[in-house]
């Protein structure tokens, strides 16, 4: 573990000030950056803890009635608020099944946003080839063990997941990132949030260098009655998903309104379904063929050798998933 | 606290520091060994400035000196010799290492020390009375027989006590405890020699305890 000189952020300002110094980064929680400087993959030099800036931590309700999330919302907060609870099941639903109680006591809202991908080859630095720790080195996930990787939105480069459960609740709930650096604040659509990997995949996100998350926006949400978020891994608890659906629908009767889809465990970024969502909208879930619209989701679908189960996964996740947010089908 | 110098604590630190410091540079390159010898001082030593911190863990406070890339798990197992937190996996995987912090269960493996100035720290060793006597759940853990070796014990003790605390704030219109309920909640303690059944009947009967007492029913729950 590399050594680092630490210091402590009074406030935003202060702690924007403070990551303006070379090889910088913010902490919060640390269940990932920690780890990660354990294994030789992140190695900054100096830490600026922000969690004592408590402007960062509220969760509240806006003036038009969606909710702004501070930054530094632990996932437990976050999951158990009354807000949310009761108005975006599906975000509680997916941060309730990520990680252990104690790591969703410590893990922010904010780091959650930027948690890096657990892809062995990056995460053990052990490995030679990574392209994403080590830009130009190669992958070692394409022609290696690659069963946990992406069968969309990867490239040569690189095709590893982000393994967040929040974010893809996230991404069907239309949040936005608010963002701060020297030059002031400006807001991202959760869409625009996360890149691909194309050939940069070391850049899991448009987050500038020394620009701070400071909340998370809610828009009104329409899909409290009817959500889910289903998650599928290797065990029953305490484990990433190999493949998760997020699905939030607005029902007059039998009919959809609105709907909102994302994958996750499936691809570099949270997977929105736009296409599927756009077939659902205006009509009864019986006239749809739910299991034609997953195929055309998955239509794109490059799986390698390790991961041959997951589009059919993902298909089979995609239609259960819409049937229990519609009541159709029991959780 | 003695300084540094006089400290035979921080002196076996600096020592061992040292000794890992140059283990992985020879791990990385290969040098000559009276290279590194000098070498390896200038990377360990120099970059290694002490902070001054203030703990306080099960009621007392404690000044310490530590670089700022100690974890908390290493500042209570090694600065402050409370060894009943376990080191397991070290990685946030196994649990083993977990302590409350103002109330709540946190894997301390992955904390850093210099981040809890002024928390309220409470690890296995804060668990019973001053007089001894045992918490409800070490009582219960000791009449279920909920452990065989013991090592995950004192996390899977403190993350109980977490999970009955998260419980009892959800007040007392929340649904009791189901096993399945206790087992998601556990997820984060693994146990290597499956005492999970036993773990899981633990943490019911005193969850039911609670219950009992909170309603004012006070019934007899063992």
């Amino acid at each position: 573990m590399n050594n680092f000189s630490y210091v402590r952020a009074a406030d935003i300002d202060g702690a924007l000030r403070l990551a303006a110094q070379p090889g910088a980064a913010f902490v919060a929680g640390g269940t990932n950056l920690v780890d990660l400087i354990k294994g030789g993959v992140a190695q900054p030099r100096v830490l600026v803890d922000i969690t004592r800036i408590t402007a960062l931590g509220q969760i509240q309700e806006m003036a038009h009635g969606g909710v702004r999330i501070g930054a530094l919302a632990s996932n437990s907060d976050l999951a158990l608020h009354p807000l949310i609870v009761s108005g975006y099941p599906l975000l509680s639903q997916a941060l309730l099944s990520g990680a252990s109680a104690q790591l969703r006591n410590m893990a922010t809202v904010g780091g959650n946003l930027l948690q890096r991908t657990r892809c062995y080859y990056f995460y053990d630095a052990g490995f030679e080839r990574c392209n994403k720790r080590q830009p130009g080195s190669g992958c070692g996930a394409r022609d290696g063990y690659n069963r946990i990787h992406a069968v969309l939105g990867g490239s040569e480069q690189c095709i590893a997941v982000n393994p967040s459960d929040m974010c893809v609740a996230l991404a069907a709930l239309d949040a936005v990132v608010e963002v701060r650096s020297v030059r002031g604040t400006h807001r991202m659509p959760i869409a625009d949030f996360h890149r691909l990997p194309g050939d940069t995949p070391q850049r899991d996100t448009n987050l500038g260098a020394g620009e701070l998350i400071t909340a998370v926006e809610l828009p009104p949400n329409r899909y409290a009655q009817h959500a889910h978020y289903l998650k599928l891994r290797d065990r029953a608890s305490y484990a990433f998903a190999l493949v998760s659906v997020a699905v939030g629908l607005e029902m007059d009767g039998d009919r959809v309104v609105a709907a909102g889809l994302a994958l996750g465990g499936v691809a570099p970024k949270p997977w929105r379904l736009v296409d599927f969502e756009t077939a659902l909208r205006g009509h009864r879930l019986a006239e749809v063929d739910l299991a034609a619209l997953a195929a055309a989701a998955l239509a794109g679908a490059k799986p390698l050798e390790y991961n041959r189960f997951k589009p059919e996964l993902a298909r089979r996740a995609l239609v259960r998933a819409v049937r229990v947010a519609a009541g159709l089908e029991e959780a | 606290m003695s300084n540094d110098e006089e400290d035979p604590k921080n002196a076996a630190l600096s020592r061992r520091l040292f000794l890992q410091t140059a283990g992985a540079a020879a791990g990385g390159a290969v040098m000559p060994p009276m290279l590194l010898a000098a070498a390896a001082p200038a990377v360990a030593i120099a970059d290694a400035a002490s902070v001054s911190l203030t703990l306080e863990v099960n009621g007392s406070r404690h000044d310490l000196r530590i670089e700022p890339r100690v974890t908390l798990l290493d500042a209570l197992r090694e600065q402050l010799q409370l060894t009943g937190t376990k080191k397991g996996c070290d990685r946030g995987q196994c649990g083993a290492c977990t302590v409350l912090v103002n109330g709540r269960r946190i894997n301390s493996c992955l904390s850093l020390a210099i981040m809890h100035q002024s928390d309220r720290i409470t690890t296995v060793e804060g668990l019973a009375q001053p007089d001894g006597s045992l918490h409800p759940l070490q009582q219960a853990f000791l009449a279920q027989d909920a452990f065989q070796c013991g090592y995950c014990t004192p996390g899977q003790l403190c993350s109980a006590v977490g999970l009955l605390e998260e419980h009892r704030r959800l007040g007392p219109g929340a649904a009791a405890l189901t096993d399945s309920a206790i087992a998601e909640s556990m997820s984060g303690n693994l146990c290597r020699c499956g005492a999970y059944t036993q773990i899981r009947a633990a943490i019911r009967d005193v969850a039911a305890a609670d219950a009992g007492t909170a309603a004012g029913a006070g019934g007899d729950v063992s």
